[in-house]
């Protein structure tokens, strides 16, 4: 069969799952052209984007020579089939470092393998790199990360949004056909919002936990950026599904989050108040509106609806999620694995020096900030308050799902913003993600897609939010006004 | 010092007899190669979660119900946070505000003593210091625990030793815990104060490090001493933790003990509440077994055994449940707890097995016991047949009828075989008829020679004595 390295005036790398999957199909392409054609992408673009800290061109370049000698009917095996998949680096893969973009894990190489990553090598896809993040997935520019700052593709000058900054950016430039991120409050839609890429945060319990290295356990969630919603789709047919392994994971039917066939036009749309006031940039909002008109002009119902509670999410949530990271983050103590400080005399010292040496900024911020909220004297008013805030926002969904079938919202306030101008205030950078954080505490799907218009001829994201469990919705409405 | 009260609560730390671990699948095992039974989840790993052994559960629901408490139905588990090298997780997750059971009580020597909660929870690892390094074993890592803490009920040392036993030998009888002080499963931690009678509580001392009852009864005795001696001469009492050291024969200070710990407790977010539902409570209530006092009673007052042989009976579950079976087809308690406990008891021992693993069907028991009471076998003939009932599982009439020792009832053989032995020893005849009886014995030993045992002895004597 003829080698082919690149196919029509595009490059392999630039295309879909979906269209990759019928160029094989049709064996017009061999499983080793997509390998080499992402290498010489990535071999372009790294050294400015800094998207990925490991990568595994030479395994990949292997796996796909054999797939080509031993070519099989395709329609016989799985759908992930030889296409390369990038995963965030706090995500454990067997073998390979997982170092959550931190010192303190820098030498850290997982035994095992995520839930997440053997379902998607069950699936035969190819683990093509891991990629750059904010340090323990704590922050919403990716500029937090020991491995150096990710840029984004579309102006290097600028963020590609955190903290699966890497996860977008090499989807966005062609690195990787789709990848795996975690949402906390935002970490996946922020950064396909601002890479003009597609992203999907599940409902929470829907994608397995087991192998995410942990940041705020009642939060997280394994998300999928891909170029189309049907991509994130497919990598979430693949990853999501109950696990034994996760006592929090749910068991819900996957079932029709492939089906795509349903017309949506009497689907009742929602568009909360609250995420159109002031801080949101016009330019973004003049893109977003346009979407809302588009569908406007197709679904039978779209209107107004109010989500009161919307401006306690983002003191609740980092109540909540410095608590829980100051708890998760208990473990690197130098004792059973990862970095230890050589200056340390005695376990005490063990203990502050490796953790003062080992974790950025950001990351001590928020520890501290979490182990005072739960500190004696401090824990109903704080913890304890927020949980209960956490409820309210909750009843505003539920509330309002029962009016409207979804919600459509911008995602990111802002387009991409410079590297270096949120950085030194913590409180700016943590408004990025008022309109991510409330479905996270509510433990809802959303996705984000790009707005059909730019903004200083930047990507735009509109953000699609669903009741508990419907992917299905969310990802047919995302798919609808992607084709538009 | 006698005008002083001690009031003392007991805080028991309890290893669950599971196969594996509280969270993950590691086994449970005593004494293996160090780090050989840990995984990702037990080492706290990066990553990884907790999935609960509902084994565990179920062991601590028994234990509750035995222990009187309300099981509680909805309750969560917990992360209590400290920094320790025998830690992995940086926390230990346990349960606080919502326990498994509470608000029970136990009756000793009739004393009631409440028990205010048992808690599920999770075990640390070991750490050995040896000069400069610190060697930690991980394998004792996440092993299933339940913390049992009562009431300040308890008024002296003795009621606390009590109080220890008999929650040991509940532990044992249900099989929750194999209880064994020296293999750690079985941790006790007294808090006591004492007081002047009738007025409020003093300031208590926490006592750690106690690794027998006997410290425990040694070390609370000293404190009563010791904290007796500082109010008597106006003194305070400094609420700390102290260790006993058992050379010394006293309770010391731990060195370096900072502030009181702030653990930042918060329910643990990677567990969903735990939910025991009644009629899950209520089949447990139903299927529960009468526990070792109560039992002991039962066969002193109603099957009217000696107390030291109902003890014994009582003192694992699985003796006492074959005891009974036994009785069912043959009810003589006596002559069968007397066998259980000689012959049974002596073969356990010999090889090392339960009675469990002895494959001996209790009716066999009861015939074989019957036999003896019929006169068919002697009881020697009866211990060499059940030995050979242990090997063979045979029935013992069976193994009775191939040996050939059955007992047998024929008067003419008996006299005819009596005949002989005097006509063959005149001369010891002639010494019994001149008064000397104690070649009687002599004559019988020839007889059962002769007959090869299998007449009475009694019957012997009494054909014999006609004789002569």
């Amino acid at each position: 069969m003829p080698e082919i390295n690149s196919f029509s005036k595009e490059d392999l790398c630039d295309l879909s799952i979906i269209e990759l999957r019928k160029l094989l199909q049709k064996q017009e392409i061999s499983f080793s052209a997509i390998i080499k054609s992402v290498e010489n992408r990535i071999n372009d673009k790294e050294k400015t984007i800094n998207g990925y800290i490991s990568l595994f061109i030479e395994q990949a370049t292997e796996q796909a020579k054999n797939l080509d000698q031993n070519r099989k009917d395709l329609d016989k095996l799985p759908w992930l089939t030889g296409i390369p998949i990038a995963i965030k680096d706090n995500i454990c893969v067997k073998d390979a470092l997982t170092t959550c973009g931190s010192k303190i894990l820098s030498n850290f190489v997982s035994p095992y393998d995520a839930t997440v990553t053997k379902r998607l090598k069950d699936n035969g896809a190819i683990i093509i790199g891991k990629t750059n993040l904010d340090e323990f997935a704590m922050g919403s520019s990716s500029e937090m990360s020991f491995y150096g700052p990710v840029s984004n593709p579309h102006n290097s000058e600028l963020v590609p949004g955190g903290s699966s900054g890497g996860s977008a950016a090499v989807v966005s430039y062609g690195g990787a056909f789709a990848a795996l991120g975690s949402d906390t409050g935002g970490s996946v839609r922020q950064p396909a919002a601002l890479c003009g890429v597609a992203g999907i945060k599940p409902t929470y319990g829907r994608v397995s936990r087991y192998g995410l290295v942990a940041f705020a356990s009642s939060l997280d969630q394994i998300g999928q950026i891909g170029k189309t919603v049907k991509d994130c789709a497919i990598l979430l047919s693949v990853v999501g599904g109950l696990d034994e392994h996760d006592s929090t994971s749910v068991n819900e039917s996957m079932a029709g989050i492939l089906d795509f066939e349903s017309d949506i036009k009497n689907l009742r749309i929602g568009i909360p108040k609250e995420y159109f006031v002031e801080g949101l940039d016009p330019g973004v909002e003049k893109a977003v509106r346009n979407m809302i008109k588009t569908i406007t002009q197709h679904c039978a119902c779209v209107k107004e609806v109010s989500l009161p509670n919307t401006q306690y999410a983002i003191a609740a949530y980092y109540l909540i999620c410095t608590a829980e990271i100051s708890s998760n983050l208990a473990r690197y103590d130098a004792v059973k694995y990862g970095y230890r400080s050589k200056d340390a005399n005695n376990l005490r010292e063990l203990y502050e020096k490796t953790r003062e040496e080992g974790f950025g900024q950001e990351v001590k911020r928020r520890i501290i900030l979490g182990a005072y909220g739960l500190s004696k004297g401090y824990y109903e008013e704080y913890y304890g308050t927020a949980q209960k805030v956490r409820t309210l926002i909750r009843n505003d969904f539920d509330q309002v799902f029962k009016e409207v079938d979804v919600l459509l919202t911008p995602t990111s306030p802002t387009v991409a913003f410079r590297k270096g101008e949120k950085i030194s205030d913590p409180l700016t950078m943590y408004l990025s993600d008022i309109y991510t954080v409330p479905v996270s505490l509510a433990g809802l799907p959303a996705m984000s897609i790009p707005c059909k218009d730019k903004h200083k001829n930047l990507p735009v994201g509109l953000q699609i939010i669903g009741r508990p469990f419907d992917e299905k919705t969310v990802l047919n409405v995302a798919n609808w006004l992607e084709q538009q | 010092m006698s005008k002083f009260e001690p009031v003392i609560g007991l805080e028991v730390h309890v290893q669950l007899k599971t196969q594996s671990k509280l969270f993950c699948s590691c086994a449970v095992e005593y004494g293996a190669e160090p780090n050989s039974n840990v995984c990702p989840i037990c080492l706290g790993l990066p990553g990884v979660l907790p999935v609960l052994n509902n084994r565990a559960v179920e062991l601590a629901i028994k234990l509750g119900l035995a222990l009187n408490c309300q099981i509680t139905e909805y309750s969560r588990f917990a992360r209590k946070h400290y920094f320790y090298p025998d830690l992995p997780k940086g926390y230990q997750i346990t349960q606080y505000q919502e326990p498994l059971a509470r608000n029970g009580y136990v009756e000793v020597k009739n004393n009631r003593i409440r028990i205010n909660r048992i808690i599920l929870e999770e075990d640390s690892g070991k750490s050995m210091h040896c000069g400069n390094e610190t060697l930690i074993d991980f394998n004792r890592c996440s092993v299933p625990l339940v913390e049992i803490v009562t009431e300040p009920d308890i008024r002296s040392p003795e009621q606390s030793i009590d109080y220890l036993q008999y929650l040991r030998q509940i532990l044992q009888y249900l099989e929750v815990s194999d209880a064994d002080m020296e293999k750690g499963h079985f941790r006790c931690e007294p808090n006591i104060s004492v007081r002047m009678a009738g007025e409020k509580f003093g300031t208590r001392t926490e006592l750690k490090n106690l690794n027998s009852l006997r410290n425990v009864r040694d070390a609370l005795e000293f404190e009563v001493k010791r904290q007796s001696e500082i109010l008597n001469s106006g003194g305070k009492v400094v609420q700390e933790t102290l260790f006993w050291d058992e050379a010394k024969m006293e309770t010391g200070s731990m060195r370096g003990k900072e502030e009181s710990e702030d653990y930042r407790y918060f329910p643990e977010p990677d567990l969903p509440p735990l939910l025991i539902f009644k009629d899950e409570i209520e089949k447990l209530m139903k299927e529960f077994p009468v526990l070792p006092e109560k039992r002991k009673e039962y066969f002193v007052k109603e099957l009217g055994l000696p107390e030291a042989d109902a003890k014994i009976l009582v003192s694992e579950k699985s003796v006492a449940d074959y005891y009974e079976a036994v009785l069912k087809y043959l009810p003589e308690p006596k002559l069968v707890a007397n066998w259980i406990i000689t012959e049974v008891g002596a073969i356990l021992n010999e090889k090392k097995i339960a009675i469990n693993e002895l494959s001996i069907p209790p009716q066999n028991i009861a015939e074989l016991l019957l036999m003896i009471k019929k006169s068919e076998i002697t009881g020697k003939v009866a211990k060499e047949v059940f030995t050979e009932m242990v090997e063979t599982k045979e029935e013992p009439d069976k193994i009775v009828a191939k040996k050939g020792v059955g007992l047998i009832d024929d008067e003419n053989l008996l006299n005819s075989t009596i005949d002989e032995v005097l006509k063959t020893n005149p001369e010891v005849v002639d010494k019994y008829k001149k008064g000397k009886t104690t070649v009687f014995g002599f004559l019988v030993g020839e007889v059962m020679k002769k007959t090869k045992g299998k007449f009475l002895p009694q019957k012997v004597n009494e054909a014999l004595t006609k004789k002569l």
